[in-house]
């Protein structure tokens, strides 16, 4: 037996035709949560079989129905107006592989510079007094100006993360609301607690510096 | 207090530029005795089959961390005492207070420079 709607007053016997009331009872067999897409069909079947008189309020919730059976059919073709296919297969894979690409690029420059650091530090080696030691100091800088490329390859693998989930959220709401509904998307676990310590370099506005560090070192002893 | 720079210092990282840098600058400062290793993994078993005097280790690694590692090395009954230096983009106060909580000797932040690596290593080593 099917529930009254909201805002049924029980006025009149039951307004469902014998039909409907079986289709109604169908398709909850068939599926216990019901899809959108079984939402629409639902507005659309009792908009097309409710007759004889209405009351002011089942005017307003037919209304209701209405609207929300006008809204579902609007955000499905905004959906497939997207072209999500286009997101998932082209867009975000052309975006890691670019990144995949400047990762590469810039390990393969920071491996030449560090090469030839190291040449000019066996040339400072080589020599004594103050040129040897400008020549060091020199090389020192390069070398830690070359850390740059385990932060910026740290940074762009949170990025390729992030696009992954958008990736991953994309077919969930196309599962949930597109055309190929019925499939729904794992359920994300949550990270383990050392995770969630993981979160790589911060940007600077977020960033605790070194002396930030001494301090709360510090504070322990 | 005098630091005997031949010991062999062990540096744990998965970038093989980051190994190649920190070995640099140790080098610059007389410690020429390095080893390297990728991970927290391979880093234990060079611990337990070699002989360190220090650990310059990353965190964000795998299989096995940089805090997984400092936790084998402080529960391990030969490595415990060993001075143990975490080199890390994880910036975070919790990441911090983690790291101490473990037993980590000192900790630096990436991007860092020589003379705060110079730094941290003779105040270790000075209390080790």
């Amino acid at each position: 037996m099917h529930e009254n709607p909201p805002g049924w007053n029980g006025r009149d016997a039951d307004p469902f035709t014998p039909e409907l009331t079986e289709r109604l009872a169908a398709i909850r067999a068939r599926q216990p949560d019901a899809e959108p897409e079984l939402v629409a069909e639902v507005v659309r079947a009792v908009l097309t079989t409710m007759s004889g008189d209405l009351t002011a309020k089942e005017m307003s919730l037919l209304s209701e129905v209405e609207e929300l059976g006008r809204t579902i059919a609007i955000a499905k073709q905004e959906i497939a107006a997207l072209k999500v296919d286009d997101i998932t297969d082209a867009h975000i894979p052309f975006a890691t592989d670019e990144l995949d690409a400047i990762v590469q690029h810039t390990a393969s420059a920071t491996h030449n510079i560090l090469t030839s650091c190291e040449t000019l530090d066996e040339v400072a080696g080589s020599l004594s007094g103050e040129t040897a030691a400008k020549l060091q100091d020199a090389t020192t800088r390069i070398y830690e100006a070359c850390s740059f490329q385990d932060i910026t390859g740290q940074r762009i693998t949170k990025v390729v993360g992030t696009l992954k989930t958008i990736e991953a959220k994309v077919a969930q709401i196309v599962n949930a609301f597109g055309e190929h509904s019925g499939a729904q998307s794992a359920v994300v676990a949550a990270p383990a607690s050392e995770a969630d310590l993981l979160n790589g370099p911060q940007l600077p506005h977020h960033a605790m510096d070194q002396s930030d560090i001494d301090k709360l070192l510090a504070s322990f002893e | 207090m005098s630091i005997d720079k031949s010991m062999n210092v062990l540096i744990v990282d998965d970038y093989k530029t980051m190994l190649r840098i920190i070995r640099n600058l140790l080098k610059q400062i007389e410690f020429h005795n390095v080893e390297e290793a990728s991970d927290g993994a391979e880093a234990l078993s060079k611990l337990r089959s070699g002989s360190f005097g220090l650990v310059i280790s990353d965190w964000n690694m795998a299989p096995m961390t940089g805090l997984q590692l400092l936790q084998e090395v402080r529960a391990d009954a030969k490595l415990k005492g060993m001075p143990f230096i975490m080199i890390t983009a994880e910036s975070k106060t919790e990441n911090v207070v983690a790291a101490k909580q473990a037993g980590v000797s000192n900790y630096i932040v990436k991007p860092f420079n020589a003379e705060t690596l110079r730094d941290k290593i003779e105040k270790v080593l000075g209390h080790a």
